[in-house]
């Protein structure tokens, strides 16, 4: 709900100009981990280790959650056992991490992200392919913001750069 | 005053997910379309279980041990556990790329490639070198509009990616992939005890029937006793055939889609990187690892199109939410993209193993 209280109060102000999305890192296998190479476009919208921080953390909660080790043993053992009933009744230890990455997710957009016209999208709202960087321009100072929009109900590449380009 | 109060039917997203899957209990159980072989293993299992416990069993508890139809009970029951498991769960489906990060990807792409003259067919496979330790190759998915993490495939049944894919099987009506293969190899492993179990009874039950009033009289009282040796027999052949060639591929991390290919097999080629080394961890990981939940969300809420309080132009902020799936279907069926064309993209639907290849009838 604070996600979306920050949406109205950018939507008030701002609209959204571009949005750029973060791939995968599977250099270390097929663990899910983001990418922390520092997107050009966010160049001049937020601070470059700021958002490698972001990326980083996020990076080792999802370490966290595919963690192989004594815990996960014992869960996969114990579910086994019972036949996976047991997962009718309790949360997995993925799930609980997930949980943690949604609240920090919240809690960097509305304290770091936001401020500065910028928007995460909890990876796991797009398959846990990418982190969408949603990238907001001030109304009053765009004119080319309303290409920016109507690229993404298109879907065409020129939007698109069109709006990488007008910052 | 009466306030007339207006009920619209809430739509789930699993009402709007692409792909060739069926959904049942309001999007709790996800299956592939076909769903006749499946019915066909429930039909054997259950009937041939059923017939062991009404016949055999009363005899054996009596003369034997009451142990025997308590741990056929458990191994029917686990067995049948496991296999609605594999066949009602997400098997790690990635969701299609919606259409924002769709364009994004193929500028990407256009960037690097230079971009294809309109009408001229693109290049069928695009491979992206990710070089941060050491160079992966990843493809791209024509259907999906995404690039396949390394291990997934796209299945041409369910017309999904799938996570560590690993195969499409009929008899489990689903595909086998990340979510559900230890599902998957502990239905096959029970059921491979549980034949062996019912074969094995059966044929003490035969014996020491004969003995008392002779082995034709035992056939006539109990004609149903055959019949579960003739199933049982052949399950043996496939079923344990099956565990063993899988309990293999677990042993070394790898899928049913890689040994067919021959990804990790053959001078030229690189070793399994994913395996461990060491079969005890190898086994750990795949069956005891961590269970990473469906990012399908199939039960989620679409929010009403023509809900008053969002103006269509801020619809754009809010994507997670926003019934995308329709507009990307229309956008993925005007794409006159050769996604299904190319032979090597796709995996074949069921691997011409000899296990697996059973004709005759399969528990």
């Amino acid at each position: 709900s604070a996600q979306v209280h920050n949406l109205q109060e950018l939507r008030r102000s701002a609209s959204l100009a571009t949005k750029i999305f973060i791939q995968r890192d599977y250099s270390d296998g097929t663990i899910c981990q983001f990418q922390t190479k520092f997107p050009p476009e966010l160049d001049g919208r937020i601070e470059r280790q700021l958002f490698e921080e972001t990326v980083k953390t996020l990076n080792g909660f999802y370490a966290e959650a595919e963690k192989i080790g004594g815990s996960s043993y014992l869960e996969g053992c114990l579910a086994c056992a019972t036949a996976y009933f047991i997962f009718l009744c309790m949360e997995t230890h993925y799930e609980k991490v997930l949980k943690k990455i949604t609240r920090y997710i919240q809690e960097q957009n509305e304290k770091i992200f936001a401020p500065r016209g910028l928007l995460l999208t909890d990876p796991v709202e797009r398959g846990m392919r990418v982190i969408e960087v949603s990238i907001y321009e001030d109304r009053c100072s765009s004119g080319s913001s309303s290409s920016g929009s109507s690229s993404s109900a298109s879907g065409s590449s020129s939007g698109g750069g069109g709006g990488a380009g007008s910052r | 005053m009466s306030v007339m109060v207006v009920r619209k039917k809430v739509t789930r997203k699993w009402e709007k997910l692409p792909g060739r899957n069926t959904f049942c209990c309001d999007g709790r159980v996800m299956m592939a379309r076909q769903k006749g072989i499946f019915y066909l293993t429930l039909f054997l299992i259950l009937g041939t279980c059923t017939l062991f416990f009404a016949f055999e069993c009363r005899y054996l508890a009596v003369q034997l041990s009451p142990a025997i139809p308590v741990f056929a009970a458990m191994l029917f029951l686990f067995s049948m556990a496991t296999l609605l498991r594999t066949s009602f769960s997400d098997p790690g489906v990635i969701p299609r790329a919606l259409p924002d990060e769709a364009a994004f990807i193929e500028m990407e792409i256009e960037a690097t490639n230079g971009a294809v003259p309109q009408g001229q067919r693109p290049p069928p496979r695009i491979k992206n070198f990710q070089i941060n330790n050491q160079i992966v190759k990843l493809k791209y998915c024509y259907t999906c509009k995404i690039f396949r993490p390394p291990r997934a495939s796209h299945c041409s049944i369910c017309d999904n990616c799938v996570e560590r894919f690993d195969h499409h099987c009929p008899w489990v009506g689903n595909c086998v992939g990340k979510r559900n293969y230890r599902y998957f190899y502990l239905f096959i492993l029970s059921l491979s005890l549980l034949t062996i179990y019912v074969f094995a009874f059966n044929i003490v039950y035969v014996a020491l029937k004969s003995l008392k009033i002779g082995f034709l009289e035992t056939l006539k009282e109990t004609p149903g006793t055959f019949l579960e040796v003739l199933i049982c027999f052949f399950t043996l052949w496939s079923v344990v055939g099956l565990t063993g060639f899988h309990t293999f591929l677990v042993a070394l991390n790898q899928t049913t889609n890689e040994d067919i290919k021959g990804s990790w097999t053959g001078k030229n080629r690189v070793q399994n990187p994913y395996s461990h080394g060491n079969i005890v961890k190898n086994c750990c990981e795949v069956l005891c690892g961590p269970l990473p939940p469906s990012v399908l969300d199939r039960r989620g809420i679409l929010p009403l199109e023509e809900s008053g309080s969002r103006p269509p132009s801020t619809q754009e902020t809010s994507s997670s939410l926003l019934p995308q799936s329709p507009a990307l279907t229309e956008h993925l069926s005007s794409n006159e993209m050769p996604e299904d064309s190319t032979p090597e993209e796709m995996p074949p639907p069921e691997p011409p193993e000899p296990p697996q290849e059973v004709a005759e009838a399969d528990k």
